[in-house]
């Protein structure tokens, strides 16, 4: 609601914040530097002898293709509550994942011993696990074929690199952000942490291909809790930050510091706030909030893996299937509503420059006018739809969403940016909340739950502002609006324009058997969204 | 190629070895080693399979009140020194941690015997033939699709630190899930079992029940959501109870900020809060849940008692919340048992004149923090129960519910079992219960 909540467009900073800081001063302009590098350093020779080694022995011992990746992932947190520091964490994981196709059946094995005996006998055991399936094979698999990428590289698009921060400049942005969250009334906890990881990949294939590859991701979070004085309420308010591919210049314009007495002041007005009628309410969502509801009703329904059946044993499958019922059918939203996937946007989460099966991502539109016009596809998925792209004369080629959490584990179909963009009028938040006349306003994320086809889903968030004739009349809490996903899109009628786009991101999203975690992004934009079923979720035990 | 697991006494070496290494004032060292192995399949074909061998270690390094981890996975003896000296740099960069507790000295374990050669042994062949006992019947059927994961395992965990602890102990692991579709798209159905020993998974019975439930399940009909009895069979009970256990936090209690606060000062242990017939318990021993017997900072798990006839009679105690109010430290459990009763399942249903039989629950997530409210969705396998028996498939539910609702509404209890598809994980034992006035908000279309 104000101008700090449009932190992360560098133009909206406030000025007494980058006055008070010279890191942040230092931050801005660094991140608004042209013509950010986007090529890494070049592959380790003794790296790039280990791919040759491990793709060498696959295929001596049978595989018709071979991937080899050798990563290292290190990750960096610090959590701290009120005014003290809980845990300092550093880890380093290193090892080599080999995938095998032999005779249209997957194998893969993975392996922490970095020697040439090691990595060759990880490639032996995936071509040993892949001709043991071949008894319970029923079709072959079939890889589109790709360019080469010979000897690239490729770096996020970070500035100051967070393992070159000191462990106490870490703390000690924590601990100030703490004691401002600490200075409101009734606000008697408040826990705060930084997320960092750097990762390392590097890519060879039977095809040719022999890719280094380098991303940083930030993620600083803060969870005020207010309590009532008589013990009988106590309310949490999480700080609206996304996690982003970027380095510490990001952590420092996040503002957590500046930021974290305005958020405590909201949990402890939380306190006293009016719970809500049950009801239908037009509902302005902030993109803060809006990013996750796009993530579960967009990003997860459109994998082609899910609409097919590949993880019916756990994640779901998908309400967009058949595919041949569903391209160019399905009226997903109004005709102002496109919807992109992509692994380009500059900061975000899932962005890279070849995907974990060698494959150069591109920008793609999942929803086109309001139709669903596009899956989320690797080499293996993206023939199943040559029909939709020979009749829309598309190339049929993977758009580059094969992703694997690091070493060891087997890379598969993960979800790029999915991100709803800007309508053509340039209109904010504000715009739309005037020009409501009964509902609620939304920001920041909160419970999440969908089912496994992506129809049925309930949504909280961080803070719930009343809205009556187009004018914030106060605060509302026990807020969560449960929809059926191509009802809700549809009853979408308002969105902000370009200015009003933001990012936001999950850092940890699951999928697979075993358990994967990836990071990905969402763009949004505020929008307007009809007549949506409220319900209060306060009782008493 | 299945990977050495390191032994105890391979353990207690290099344990020692690293502690060695350390110029800190205090250090402390976990290690755990694994071969973890797996099987995937979906739309009646084999998709992902494969195999990971990982040894990790985690060490802690102290300078009075000032510590930092830092792990690594890498066993070179330069590796190894430069781990344990970067816990140090950071530790002595880190800020004071005023609730920094002394080590824990010896330790007293018991000895829990999760450990199978066979299941350690386990080849990809066998598990791709107890695949087949799901994909030879769909694929002969052409009405159904199977989507299933197996996925077997060897570990063993290490502590040891500078004070003289030593904790060890290895274990294997089998578990096997499978969701049966059919091919029209209106039916799912699921089953899975879990043991840490693969020859007692019946693999061919898991594979007709996600079967039988798939066809039942087909062409579901509506019904207005609102409150039903419901019978949930045990893992659906435990996709929700089990939950409560992140809820016991003493301090949290202490500090206002949990289901268990008292309004008047404290938190109510002691009070009755769940009908008379709720016992919930953990203990690594019980042959059914064969967990770890010590925690991650070295304490000894036994048996804990959280519910016992209805009554809330502990909470969690940190070592440091527990020094400072005066109370004995509590070891987080890595098991949980809800007590069952002697009915069958079957019985359970006989006795229901009208009710709703749910097969699972998905995608909980917390509502509200205040009464451990949870909302979710039910999930392959949703059934109208009439006159004693299953009388039609029905459309999937969203509820808004909480473990100390339902535990309050308890109309029948039966028996207990080791459930496969947890969504917090561990090792977990709950009953099929039949409870009335649970939550139903909405429909899902989803199946």
């Amino acid at each position: 609601m104000t101008d700090r909540r449009e932190f992360l467009k560098v133009a909206g900073l406030a000025a007494g914040a980058l006055a008070a800081d010279p890191r942040l001063t230092q931050a801005v302009a660094a991140a608004t530097k042209p013509g950010l590098p986007n090529a890494g350093p070049p592959m380790d020779a003794a790296v790039r002898e280990l791919l040759m080694e491990a793709l060498n022995a696959a295929k001596l011992s049978g595989a018709g293709y071979a991937d080899v990746r050798v990563g290292r992932q290190r990750r960096n947190f610090v959590f701290t509550r009120e005014h003290q520091i809980q845990n300092v964490v550093d880890t380093d994981t290193m090892g080599c994942g080999v995938r095998a196709l032999v005779d249209g059946t997957w194998g893969f094995a993975a392996t922490q011993t970095l020697t040439k005996a090691g990595v060759a006998g990880a490639a032996r055991e995936a071509v040993a696990i892949a001709k043991a399936n071949r008894i319970a094979r029923d079709r072959a698999v079939e890889l589109l074929p790709v360019p080469v990428y010979k000897d690239v590289s490729w770096q996020s698009a970070f500035t100051v690199d967070p393992w070159s921060i000191s462990v106490e400049e870490k703390a000690d942005l924590l601990l100030r952000a703490n004691a401002e969250a600490l200075k409101v009334k009734n606000v008697r906890f408040v826990n705060s942490a930084l997320f960092l990881v750097k990762d390392e990949r590097n890519f060879a294939s039977t095809d040719g291909s022999v890719i280094a590859q380098v991303f940083v991701r930030s993620y600083p979070t803060l969870t005020a809790t207010a309590v009532a004085p008589d013990r009988s309420d106590f309310q949490n308010r999480d700080a609206d930050i996304a996690p982003m591919g970027r380095g510490w210049e990001y952590v420092l314009l996040s503002d957590l510091v500046g930021r974290a007495g305005g958020w405590a002041e909201q949990a402890a007005q939380k306190l006293s706030a009016k719970p809500v009628e049950v009801g239908r309410y037009d509902l302005v969502l902030h993109p803060s909030h809006l990013w996750l509801t796009i993530h579960e009703s967009i990003g997860h329904p459109t994998e082609l893996d899910r609409a097919m059946g590949y993880e019916a044993n756990y994640a779901g499958t998908s309400f967009i299937a058949p595919p041949e019922k569903m391209l160019g059918k399905l009226k997903y939203g109004p005709a102002m509503m496109n919807v992109q996937g992509d692994r380009s946007q500059e900061g975000a989460l899932a962005t890279i420059g070849y995907d974990d099966e060698g494959v150069k991502p591109e920008d793609f539109l999942i929803i086109k006018g309001g139709i669903f016009n596009d899956y989320q596809t690797t080499r293996e998925q993206a023939g199943w739809l040559r029909w939709w792209y020979d009749q829309q004369k598309r190339p049929t080629r993977s758009h580059g969403c094969s992703y694997s959490q690091g070493w060891s584990d087997v890379q598969f179909q993960r979800m790029p940016n999915v991100s709803l963009l800007p309508g053509p009028k340039e209109q904010s938040f504000q715009d739309l909340i005037a020009a409501t006349d009964r509902g609620i306003a939304i920001e920041g994320d909160g419970s999440f739950s969908i089912d496994q086809q992506r129809y049925n889903a309930q949504f909280g968030g961080q803070v719930f502002h009343e809205i009556r004739g187009g004018k914030v009349v106060g605060m509302l809490k026990d807020v969560a609006y449960q929809i059926r996903t191509p009802d809700f899109w549809n009853s979408m009628d308002l969105i902000g324009g370009k200015a009003s786009y933001q990012l936001g991101g999950s850092f940890f999203d699951g999928k697979g058997q075993p358990g994967q975690s990836n990071g990905v992004s969402h763009g949004s934009v505020p929008a307007r969204f009809r007549q949506v079923n409220v319900i209060n979720t306060g009782r008493k035990a | 190629m299945s990977a050495p697991i390191l032994s105890r006494e391979e353990s207690q070496a290099l344990l020692q070895r690293i502690i060695g290494f350390s110029k800190a004032e205090r250090i402390q060292v976990a290690l755990s080693s694994s071969h973890q192995a797996n099987t995937r399949f979906a739309a009646n074909q084999l998709s992902t399979s494969g195999s990971v061998d990982d040894t990790s270690i985690v060490v802690q390094s102290w300078y009075g009140p000032k510590h930092a981890v830092t792990t690594t996975n890498d066993l070179s003896e330069e590796s190894l020194r430069r781990a344990v000296s970067q816990s140090e740099a950071l530790a002595r960069l880190a800020p004071d941690d005023p609730e920094d507790m002394p080590l824990l000295g010896p330790q007293t374990y018991d000895t829990v015997d999760a450990w199978f050669d066979g299941t350690a042994e386990l080849s990809p062949t066998d598990r791709a033939t107890a695949a087949m006992t799901a994909l030879g019947a769909t694929r002969a059927s052409e009405d159904l699709r199977a989507a299933g994961f197996i996925t077997t395992g060897a570990s063993s965990t290490a502590l040891a630190n500078s004070a003289g602890l030593f904790a060890f102990h290895r274990a294997t692991s089998a578990n096997y899930t499978v969701t049966v579709r059919t091919a029209d798209g209106t039916g799912s159905g699921w089953a899975g079992a879990d043991h840490p020993d693969w020859s007692k998974l019946d693999y061919r019975a898991v594979s007709e029940r996600a079967i039988a439930k798939a066809k039942a399940s087909r062409t579901p009909v509506a019904i207005e959501p609102g409150r039903y009895t419901v019978i949930l069979e045990p893992q659906a009970t435990g996709d929700l109870v089990q939950l409560m256990l992140f809820y016991l936090d003493a301090r949290q209690a202490d500090e206002g900020r949990s289901p268990f606060v008292k309004e008047t000062g404290g938190s109510k242990v002691g009070e009755k809060l769940l009908d008379a017939r709720v016992d919930f318990t953990s203990d690594p021993r019980d042959p059914d849940l064969l967990s770890q017997p010590f925690d991650g900072q070295g304490l000894p798990v036994g048996r804990q008692v959280w519910f016992e006839n209805g009554v809330l009679k502990q909470l969690l105690y940190s070592r440091y919340w527990a020094k400072k109010q005066g109370k004995e430290p509590t070891s987080f459990p890595g098991s949980v048992k809800l007590a069952g009763g002697s009915d069958s399942l079957d019985q359970i249903i006989a006795s229901t004149e009208r009710g709703v039989l749910l097969t699972r629950l998905w995608y909980l997530r917390e509502v509200d923090p205040r009464t451990i409210l949870y909302t979710g969705l039910t999930r392959d396998g949703t059934f109208l129960v009439e006159n004693g028996k299953v009388s039609k498939a029905l459309r999937n539910f969203r509820f808004n519910e909480s473990p100390l609702f339902i535990l309050n509404n308890i109309e029948a209890l039966g028996r207990g079992e080791r459930l496969a598809g947890t969504e917090a994980g561990g090792d977990v034992v709950m009953p099929s219960i039949k409870v009335r006035d649970f939550n139903f908000t909405s429909l899902s279309e989803a199946v």
